[in-house]
């Protein structure tokens, strides 16, 4: 196993009290494995990989749970010596991580120098060799980022992240700023990378579609919990929890024939209320009162694990959540 | 991206805006700002009630009951702060100062925070030959010394306070003309400024309702610390001797205390308490100035 | 320019529209005189049919939001003629310009932007009112109704809320009623839904096909997502580098792309299947410098079948079968 979260809980300290961001997360990232974690906004995945990384805000503190990677369990202090060896990051923005005074070349050889111990020389070999990895033309190495479109920089940022063969890569909106085309490009470099690096990936984003193409297991969160996780074609073939099939059915498709997208009603809770049962339970179609009492156990077959009362019933419920009737409120 | 969803309060109520909530709800946050408040305040009564506090006119010569110039005198209860070498009353010339010193800073504040708001919002929201104009005054504007100039305007036009106030404004406005008009250039391309001329608002409207009030703290800003500047600058001028010598100014005390050799004498009480005065308001005005920057660029506020 | 000649007049008509934008020169453009420009768009020749929506897509910098602004009036063209209802757009001032603003709406990307924050929520929805010096006391009927429109239940909840107090979703709505208040008859959505989150997202879809049927509206939504407009508009105009290159119905394009770079485009939307068949996609490079877009056919040095003409010559924008139009010298 590279990574496995276990019982994460993340807090933010806010002016109106304590947001409990991520509330008992777990999921784990086989090796050689691409992991989407899925979600809407504020449903705490970028929360999640930030907590991997021991780089929270300042208002956040992780408040329990495990971070075990390769076996070990690590906290802020511990991940820090680990960050780009073993585990990498690419940013929605590479904007944000390249700095605009200095060319990328340099950036790359810094990184490769002061992380790694390269010399200069072995450094600047080496960040030429990355950006033929990720596709870029070395010349391009003495430019600056603002000389570079946004998927260039995005593959910059790529290169940038694996200069230290990492063997965890976590990224989080790493297309989403980025144009259909130059997504498609960006996600086959990605697959390509991952298989011929033999990478463990942390994929972080709101777009199904983009779990659909690239992962190999999914992880629905919703409300700073996990709601769904399992093997991509499992999930979004035969999803079992009432979010995940909203979800599907909410998401644009372009090959399908239905003409209409369903909304899923409502929006989630506030985080820092106290919350009790299941979390969807106010926008779910198939609530029951049980739903509203207690906390839910997650229910796991063949790896394919659900946190929903009614699972048992998913062939049912999934059948139902295909009819737009069932999400009109 | 952020999806939140409060609890809703029950009934419409009259609210002021978020943004006059938070200009006043600033002081409480910041302790800074919020003694600066107080120390206005404070210099703010003693202005108002100068001919209560110090009934003597503080450029009458006094004399003693011995029938002599009561000239360098010590503190006493008589002379709360003695009498300078001509037999005027030191405190009488402080308290009386109060008033010259809050008259010129908030002149100067109204005219620097007018005048660089209009040319501010005027230069960026319509652009083209016309802010070109305005921007090149501004750089002229600014590339003069400060009291030089101050110094040689007052001797054409006269040592009057008003010129006073009027150079320092000249010298100022600039400064602000020029924050506000790249804050206001950086609103026009806010989508709510288009929507408003998709419907159909007319520009002074979108100039006026939608753009302006979202800079009116920077203007605050402008103002306070116009405020400490203008009361430095008439202090300055009064103190080199170029003031007006027939009002009363803590610039003014300065000057004569300097001018008589108080220091070598001793008489601590005629000098220092002005100096402190102008250092407090100033600072003041600054302590205001830096809460509501703070204010204004969210950025700066912890959370 | 010959195109299609509408068996009516159609409600906005753009002829041959050209933008230019002056770029920043180099010290030696400015030695040699020259004035360089971005071609945002080149030669734009489009008819809009009253009551008809249509999508505009394309990929960042393709003109399309350029050429949303230009038929409403917010920014004007560099060369050629858009005309609403008959009339010229650059011929549009005072009363006329005010006649048009009340009959063309915008509807924002960001809706956390698209509002003044100092605004509260039923000030912002009575703002066209104001502007168009409507009697105050019809104001707070005819807000109502517009609320009533985009189903925002509890009205009394929202009139006196600021913006920030509301969600994403309820916030697009409020943009919409603004933009319904003066019951125009051509709206523009210019990316109206891509920051909101995917649950909202269907509603707000939804409000906007059924309003746009209640009212009879005129619509036209710009947008990078080919998926999501499918659910939208029956025809969709495809963008490049600042000219159209295919135009045709949704479904047409969709299922059956004409123009190499529609078939790339429509290669590249990702679909929420993982079962789909992983084709590779059948372009490579990247988009040109706008500066110095390509000769000829400005897709000619990505496309994978270009030939010598397309260097030569700009291909027109042909008209098939079905109103189909395609600019391809392979096509037709």
């Amino acid at each position: 196993m590279m990574l496995a979260v276990e019982d994460l809980q993340i807090h933010y300290a806010t002016r109106d009290g304590v947001a409990r961001a991520v509330d008992g997360a777990s999921f784990v990232v086989p090796e050689g494995r691409i992991v989407g974690l899925v979600g809407e906004s504020g449903c705490g995945k970028t929360t999640a990989v930030r907590a991997i990384m021991g780089v929270l805000a300042e208002n956040g503190r992780r408040a329990g749970g495990k971070v075990v990677f390769k076996g070990t369990a690590i906290d802020e202090r511990t991940t820090r010596p680990l960050l780009w060896r073993e585990i990498a990051y690419v940013p929605q923005s590479a904007m944000s991580s390249l700095d605009p005074v200095y060319t990328v070349g340099a950036q790359i050889v810094e990184v490769l120098v002061k992380r790694g111990n390269a010399s200069r020389a072995q450094a600047k070999a080496r960040a030429a060799e990355l950006f033929e990895l990720v596709g870029l033309s070395d010349r391009r190495l003495a430019d600056y980022p603002h000389q570079f479109s946004g998927g260039m920089r995005q593959r910059a940022a790529i290169a940038m992240a694996l200069a230290l063969e990492p063997s965890l890569l976590l990224a989080d909106e790493p297309v989403t700023a980025l144009d259909v085309i130059v997504q498609r490009q960006i996600l086959d470099m990605l697959r390509a990378l991952q298989q011929r690096l033999k990478l463990s990936m942390v994929m972080v984003t709101h777009d199904i579609s983009v779990v659909a193409y690239l992962c190999d297991e999914v992880v629905v969160m919703y409300a700073g919990q996990v709601v769904e996780s399992g093997p991509v074609r499992e999930v979004l073939a035969r999803p079992r929890h009432p979010y995940t099939m909203g979800l599907r059915n909410a998401f644009p498709d372009l090959l399908s024939d239905a003409m209409e997208l369903v909304p899923i009603h409502g929006s989630p809770p506030d985080l820092r209320a106290e919350l009790v049962g299941c979390r969807f339970a106010p926008r779910c179609p198939f609530v029951q009162p049980a739903c509203t009492s207690g906390a839910i156990t997650p229910e796991v077959a063949v790896n394919h694990l659900t946190a929903c009362r009614r699972s048992a019933e998913a062939d049912t419920l999934r059948a139902a959540a295909l009819d737009p009737k069932t999400w009109h409120s | 991206m952020a999806e939140r969803a409060e609890p809703l309060p029950a009934r419409r109520t009259w609210r002021l805006s978020p943004g006059v909530k938070r200009l006043l709800a600033m002081p409480l946050r910041d302790p800074f700002a919020f003694a600066g408040i107080v120390i206005y305040l404070a210099f703010a009564l003693v202005a108002l009630s100068a001919d209560r506090l110090a009934p003597v006119d503080p450029m009458e010569i006094l004399f003693t009951k011995a029938g002599k110039v009561a000239a360098n005198m010590p503190p006493s209860a008589e002379f709360l702060l003695g009498t300078t070498n001509l037999g005027r009353d030191i405190y009488a010339q402080l308290v009386h100062g109060t008033r010259s010193a809050l008259a010129v800073g908030l002149s100067a504040a109204v005219i620097v925070a007018t005048v660089g708001t209009v040319v501010g919002l005027v230069s960026g929201y319509f652009g083209g030959w016309i802010d070109a104009l305005l921007m090149r005054i501004a750089d002229m504007a600014l590339s003069l010394p400060f009291l030089p100039f101050v110094i040689v305007l007052t001797g054409f036009l006269g040592a009057e306070t008003e010129n006073i106030v009027a150079a320092v404004a000249l010298l100022l406005w600039p400064n602000s003309a020029r924050v506000i008009r790249s804050q206001v250039l950086s609103l026009r391309e806010r989508a709510y400024v288009e929507a408003a001329r998709v419907t159909g608002a007319n520009q002074w409207r979108i100039l006026f309702v939608h753009i302006a009030p979202n800079i009116l703290p920077l203007s605050f800003v402008y103002a306070a610390i116009a405020i400490g500047w203008a009361i430095i600058t008439e202090a300055s001028v009064n103190f080199l001797g170029f003031g007006d010598p027939t009002s009363v100014s803590w610039g003014m005390m300065l000057q004569d205390a300097f001018s008589s050799q108080a220091l070598s004498r001793g008489q601590y009480a005629w000098f220092v308490p002005p100096g402190l005065c102008i250092i407090l308001v100033v600072v003041a005005g600054f302590f205001i100035s830096r809460g509501y920057e703070e204010v204004f660029m969210p950025r700066l506020r912890g959370r | 320019m010959s195109t299609l000649v509408p068996k009516e007049r159609a409600l906005l008509e753009l002829r041959d529209v050209v933008k230019h934008f002056p770029v920043s020169r180099s010290l030696s453009e400015i030695v040699r005189g020259r004035h360089p420009v971005v071609r945002a768009l080149d030669g734009i020749t489009l008819d809009i049919g009253a009551g008809d929506a249509i999508a505009i897509v394309g990929e960042s910098g393709c003109g399309k939001t350029t050429l949303g602004r230009l038929m409403l009036k917010l920014t004007e063209p560099s060369g050629g003629a858009i005309a609403f209802d008959g009339a010229a757009l650059d011929g549009l001032a005072g009363e006329s310009l005010r006649a048009f603003r009340r009959q063309a709406q915008l509807v924002f990307q960001n809706p956390f932007d698209a509002l003044n924050p100092r605004f509260t929520i039923y000030r912002a929805v009575a703002e066209p009112l104001l502007n168009a010096g409507i009697a105050k006391s019809e104001h707070a009927d005819r807000v109502a109704s517009a609320f009533r429109r985009v189903h925002l239940p509890d009205l009394e909840r929202y009139l006196d809320r600021y913006p920030h107090q509301l969600s994403g979703g309820q916030l697009q709505r409020v943009v919409l009623a603004r933009a319904l208040v003066l019951g125009p008859r051509f709206l523009v959505a210019d990316e109206p839904v891509s920051m909101l989150d995917v649950s909202v997202r269907a509603g707000i879809l939804a409000l906007l096909r059924e309003v746009r049927d209640a009212m009879g509206l005129t619509a036209v939504y710009i947008s990078h997502d080919l998926a999501l407009v499918r659910y939208l508009c029956e025809r969709t105009v495809v963008m490049y580098l600042g000219t159209v290159v295919e135009d045709g119905p949704t479904a047409e394009i969709v299922r059956n792309p004409r123009h190499p770079y529609t078939r790339a485009l429509v290669a590249a939307v990702p679909v929420p299947d993982a079962d789909q068949s992983r084709s590779p996609l059948p372009i490579s490079g990247n988009v040109p410098d706008a500066r110095e877009p390509p000769s000829g056919c400005r897709f000619r040095d990505r496309c994978p079948h270009a030939f010598a003409r397309c260097a030569e010559e700009v291909p027109a924008l042909r008209t098939t079968a079905s109103g189909h139009r395609v600019a391809c010298h392979l096509d037709g």
